[in-house]
């Protein structure tokens, strides 16, 4: 069976027609759908939500060894609906993705796993936390989790902390995601530190630095225009993060979230934060901006994002480019980007 | 005027109905030949792809339970959850259909069903939906069809087919994925109660499918080939037959121009409209000789079905252009001829090839010139093209050279000839052949094709058999996973079976080439079995002295090494006694004898066992075996199944081979029919001679159907060596450089016999009406000649 087969089932469930991008602009027949007011609760909201289609767990860490040489991390667990029917063991509707990846200023490593629900391979619990597919596991108490990965030729062994409180993106949580109102609930964890080490072919690296986890549900977060997406993560060296996103359809929509260093979010509206292509690479045949000017006029930034591997690209079931960047200009740090929806 | 001559020229049609039906058969026949050949052809594919991935599960390492019994569901889990990339499968019967239950989102690829390519069928798949092989008699709610699901079983989703079978959280096999993760715990510590088997070497099958389709698609276009012949002789005749029309109207002032378009359109309509009959034909002769009729007359409808849909624009595409080229090209030609004839002299009765007397020289040139052509690319060519340009001009010069050869051989009977009846006979058959010879070289090609098809079947056929009764020779194989179950094995069949071969091997090198080296038990089995490539005097005596070897055509090609040559195995020197195929096999392979295996390797002792048995005793030994040594009955393997099933495929293309047979010849018998029918009536001025001399009518119509036997039996005379070239050349040449390697032809004379039997019985069926035509000439039509003559 081969991977595009199976991003067609994780990600086109219910029409054949391809709509937005890998399909999150289909209809949401059956399924819940987000509504704003409605409150996040914890621990129970760290667990999946089969209700809604789709759903991911979202890891990217910036880390440096001994050296100084920057690193990236991802690890991602989607979780995906056929069908709004429950059913224990094989029967359950519930299908389940998990892409880890290692970036160094000269390779990009990928792997993907795929599961189903129902027996036990794959899945989150709230409460002991624990989210895995396979070996991968990300497990332990939600504030210091291990996190753990395995490709045919890399791997990593991480332990994180959390140094800030959890950050409700958009309104308390409800993240509009284009101007129909297409939303999802969405929140972070910004504030982990990690350490651990990475099993690369060169060897074992010692690595520290900063993660940032995503979580986000949702049963059609985008609208049937809207063909991809850029995000970005960004850490600066003040203490201060910021969440922005832009999703290209026939307008971008943009949206924002300020987070100060004691973890206050100010969530932004279409339009006040912006993001353009400097520069582009040519990955695997496609033009990849690989270098952006990121503003938020609100809050004074003004910086220049650039790809650490312009090559990082996720060559997975559905391909995408995701990996660490550096920050220069108005604000200085590191962060991640993730951008889908290149042709 | 337009209106005037169409209406005269079509005027022939509805005064000569029978006509017209040849001209429109014909056309359809060369149409459906052509279609039906493509449709088969498409089938044969499926059904080998069928084959091939079932065959492909043993591609995989897979691991069972120890003891036999299913593995358990959490076991599954717990290896996946350790780093361990495996798939579950599940296995069953169900109304006699195999039923397989695998997990589409882990299994490696090549295992899943290729119906699974889009969202609708996985998320179906995933949700219960079962496929089965068309002809399977599973009778289940909702159960999809497809051909590609090889014969008599059926795939579902393993939680399906575990609720299916009523064995909720069992597995019998896990399919290890060929890629693992950097790191993964030994499996003895995640499920110590699980073994692992290698995949079996050997298994792929897939390069000689690969070269079979290649083949298949070579006597396509021999289809081709005949298809345009008969079309050009419908066309000519179609002519021919209307010359007096023509000169009529000429001669009343229709200008040439005219009449040339108004006859292009005409043709090109009639070709159409015989086009579309004829594509509609081959489809209902394929969907009536082959097992899924229905599939196939959903494609001739449009219907969606899977695999056969994106396929028929190209049926249909090359069905017409067959047709309309063929007529096109068979047109033009006689309407330039038409074009160059003098007013009135287009009227004069003379067959189609008579009128290019002088042009018999041109044609023998030509001919010989191809055959060179052929000759020096059967020595040189080594790419695709040149085999291709290779079979196209041996196949065009033979045909060409046909009415030559034959002329050669009546010219040397006449002059042999004593009495004065053979003496007329000879002389009459020869001035018979030009208006022949077009109908004689579709029969020629197309019992070349025959000869060429049967030979490649079955040699590909012996071939394979070959080469699985190699890897299968004995009827059942048992693994041993210890030293002292191998010797409670060897104990236990020493006493229930005919004989236990011990299979042991070792990987070495030789020549620096990778090679896994065997100890062969001295045994009939192997002598019985194994065919050579190339072998010295006794193979297998030598082997069994200690000092011959046998090794597989890979090494020897690659070494390079031949019959004689000595090579060095850990020091030992061994001679090599034969070389033998292993299709499929990347690596070398050599055989020695078991005690000089021993010397050289102390440490290897066999692990597996082939064991010779009366068949009807395997489930009995089987089940003692167990009992009395507790070796699982999952470490025996049947090979009977296998080989039975391949064989059932194997006899699905001798049907489609048989229905091409039948089908090429009775095109070719109608073109004959189609000739001595034209003929017949210009004939009557020549016998009318013989009659007036004392003949009867009666044995005037008996020499008709003797010359038109006798035409035929040399030509199938001459096809037999062209149909042997041409599958020489598609194994030796095509196959080779395409492959690399070369398929070993093996020739069937009772085949041609039977073939030969055939083409001759068309003839008789195509000659019987215009003999008894000629049989029933009234004396009056006789009479008349000389009076017109005076």
């Amino acid at each position: 069976m081969n991977g595009k087969l199976l991003a067609i089932l994780l990600w086109f469930p219910i029409s054949a027609v391809a709509q937005g991008f890998a399909g999150l602009g289909t209809s949401s027949d059956g399924f819940s759908v987000p509504t704003p007011n409605a409150t996040l609760a914890f621990p129970k909201d760290h667990g999946a939500h089969p209700e809604y289609r789709i759903e991911w767990w979202y890891i990217t860490a910036n880390l440096r060894d001994a050296g100084g040489a920057d690193y990236g991390l991802q690890w991602t667990l989607f979780r995906t609906a056929l069908s709004t029917e429950d059913g224990e063991g094989w029967p359950t509707p519930q299908l389940w993705m998990g892409h880890a990846a290692v970036t160094t200023p000269e390779a990009h490593f990928v792997t993907e796993r795929l599961a189903r629900g129902g027996i036990g391979q794959a899945g989150v619990t709230a409460e002991p936390f624990a989210a895995w597919i396979d070996e991968w596991e990300m497990s332990g108490d939600f504030d210091a989790p291990k996190l753990t990965a395995n490709g045919p030729d890399f791997g990593y062994d991480m332990q994180l902390s959390a140094q800030g409180p959890i950050v409700l993106q958009g309104d308390n949580g409800y993240s509009v995601k284009s101007a129909n109102g297409q939303a999802s609930y969405y929140y972070s964890q910004p504030f982990y530190d990690i350490a651990g080490t990475l099993h690369l072919p060169q060897g074992d690296v010692a690595v520290t630095g900063s993660a940032w986890l995503d979580r986000e549900w949702s049963s059609q977060p985008l609208a049937a225009d809207q063909t991809g997406w850029d995000w970005f993560s960004l850490s600066f060296d003040d203490g201060a993060k910021m969440m922005g996103f832009q999703l290209r359809g026939n307008d971008t929509y943009t949206s924002a979230t300020w987070i100060a260093p004691d973890g206050t979010a100010t969530p932004l509206t279409n339009g006040a934060f912006t993001a353009s292509p400097l520069e582009t690479s040519d990955v695997e045949g496609r033009a990849i901006p690989t270098t952006w000017t990121v503003a938020l006029p609100e809050k004074g930034v003004n910086v220049t994002v650039t790809a650490i591997n312009p090559n990082a690209w996720m060559d997975t079931s559905v391909p995408y480019w995701e990996g660490p960047v550096l920050i220069t200009g108005s604000h200085t740090g590191r962060g991640y980007l993730e951008m889908t929806g290149y042709e | 005027m337009i209106r005037v001559t169409l209406s005269a020229l079509l005027g022939h049609w509805f005064c000569n109905p029978l006509q017209l039906f040849t001209l429109l058969s014909g056309l359809a026949l060369a149409t459906a030949l052509w279609s039906g050949v493509q449709a088969i052809n498409a089938e044969a594919r499926a059904s080998y792809d069928a084959a091939a991935a079932t065959l492909g599960e043993g591609q995989f390492d897979r691991l069972t339970r120890r003891d036999g019994q299913p593995i358990l569901q959490e076991t599954y889990v717990q290896l996946r959850r350790a780093g361990w990339l495996v798939s579950p499968v599940i296995e069953g019967r169900i109304d006699g259909t195999r039923i397989i239950g695998i997990e589409p989102l882990t299994a490696p690829g090549g295992l899943a069903p290729t119906a699974l390519h889009d969202t609708g069928s996985l998320s179906r798949f995933a949700q219960g939906e079962v496929i089965a092989a068309p002809d399977t008699a599973l009778d289940i709610e909702g159960v999809a069809r497809d051909p590609a699901i090889a014969p008599d079983t059926a795939i579902g989703d393993i939680g399906t087919v575990q609720n299916l079978l009523g064995r909720l959280g069992e597995i019998d096999t896990l399919i290890v994925a060929p890629v693992q993760p950097r790191s993964q715990p030994q499996l003895a510590e995640i499920a110590p109660d699980l073994q692992r088997h290698a995949a079996q070497s050997g298994s792929d099958v897939g390069r000689l499918t690969d070269s079979f389709h290649l083949n298949l698609t070579a006597f396509g276009l021999l289809s081709f080939a005949v298809g345009i012949f008969i079309v050009h002789g419908a066309i000519g005749l179609a002519f021919e037959q209307r010359r007096g029309t023509l000169r009529t109207l000429r001669a009343l002032g229709t200008p040439l121009r005219l009449l040339i378009v108004l006859m292009g359109v005409e043709l090109m309509t009639l070709a159409l409209f015989a086009g579309v009959l004829g594509v509609g034909l081959g489809y209902l002769v394929a969907g009536l000789l082959l097992p899924d009729v229905a599939a196939t007359l959903r494609g001739l409808y449009g219907a969606e079905v899977s695999g056969t849909l994106q396929l028929r624009p190209i049926w249909w595409l090359s069905g017409m252009a067959i047709a309309l080229g063929g007529t096109g090209l068979a047109a033009s030609g006689a309407l330039w001829k038409l074009s160059r004839l003098p007013l009135l002299a287009g009227a004069q009765p003379r067959a189609l090839a008579n009128a290019a007397g002088q042009g018999a020289r041109v044609q023998g040139i030509i001919a010989l010139a191809l055959l060179v052509v052929a000759l020096i690319l059967a020595f040189t060519a080594s790419g695709i093209i040149a085999g291709f340009a290779l079979l196209a001009a041996m196949l065009i010069g033979a045909a060409l050279a046909l009415p030559l050869v034959l002329s050669a051989i009546l010219t040397a009977a006449s002059n042999r000839a004593t009495g004065v009846v053979s003496s007329w006979f000879w002389a009459d058959t020869r001035q018979q052949l030009p208006g022949l010879s077009l109908a004689l070289m579709a029969l020629l090609l197309a019992m070349a094709a025959n000869v060429g098809v049967s030979t490649m079947v079955s040699s590909f056929r012996l071939t394979f058999v070959g080469f699985l009764d190699q890897r299968l020779a004995s009827e059942l194989y048992v693994n041993a996973e210890t030293p002292a179950q191998a010797l409670a094995i060897e104990a236990f069949a020493a006493q229930n079976a005919d004989a236990v071969l011990p299979i042991q091997s070792v990987p070495i090198q030789i020549r620096d080439l990778p090679t896994d080296i065997y100890g062969n038990r001295d045994h009939a089995t192997y002598r019985d079995n194994w065919k050579f490539l190339d072998s010295a005097d006794d193979p297998w005596g030598a082997v069994h002295s200690g000092s011959g070897i046998l090794i597989n055509e890979q090494l020897a090609r690659r070494a390079p090494l031949a019959i004689g040559d000595a090579v060095e195995v850990d020091g030992e020197t061994f001679v090599i006694s034969g070389i033998y195929g292993d299709y499929g096999n990347p690596i070398g392979q050599a055989i020695i004898d078991e005690v000089a295996f021993a010397n050289l390797f102390p440490d290897v002792a066999p692990t597996r066992f082939g064991i010779r048995i009366d068949p009807a005793n395997t489930s009995d030994f089987i089940e003692n075996l167990q009992a009395e040594t507790g070796i699982p009955k999952a470490n025996t393997i049947n090979q009977a199944g296998i080989k039975a099933f391949s064989l059932g495929v194997f006899d699905r293309t001798f049907t489609v081979t048989a229905a091409l047979n039948v089908l090429t010849l009775a095109v070719a018998g109608f073109a004959i029919l189609m000739s001595l029918l034209t003929l017949t009536a210009m004939r009557v001025p020549q016998l009318a001679p013989a009659w007036a001399m004392g003949l009867t009518r009666r044995e005037l119509g008996y020499l008709e159907l003797l010359r038109t036997l006798l035409l035929a039996l040399l030509t199938a005379l001459v096809a037999l060596p062209l149909g042997l070239a041409l599958a020489w050349v598609l194994l030796a040449v095509v196959n080779v450089a395409a492959f690399g390697w070369q398929l070993p032809m093996f020739v069937f004379p009772a085949d041609y016999a039977r073939l030969g039997g055939f083409a001759l019985l068309a003839a008789a069926f195509a000659a019987f009406w215009p003999a008894i035509r000629l049989m029933r000439t009234p004396p009056s039509e006789l009479l008349k000649v000389f009076s017109n003559e005076r």
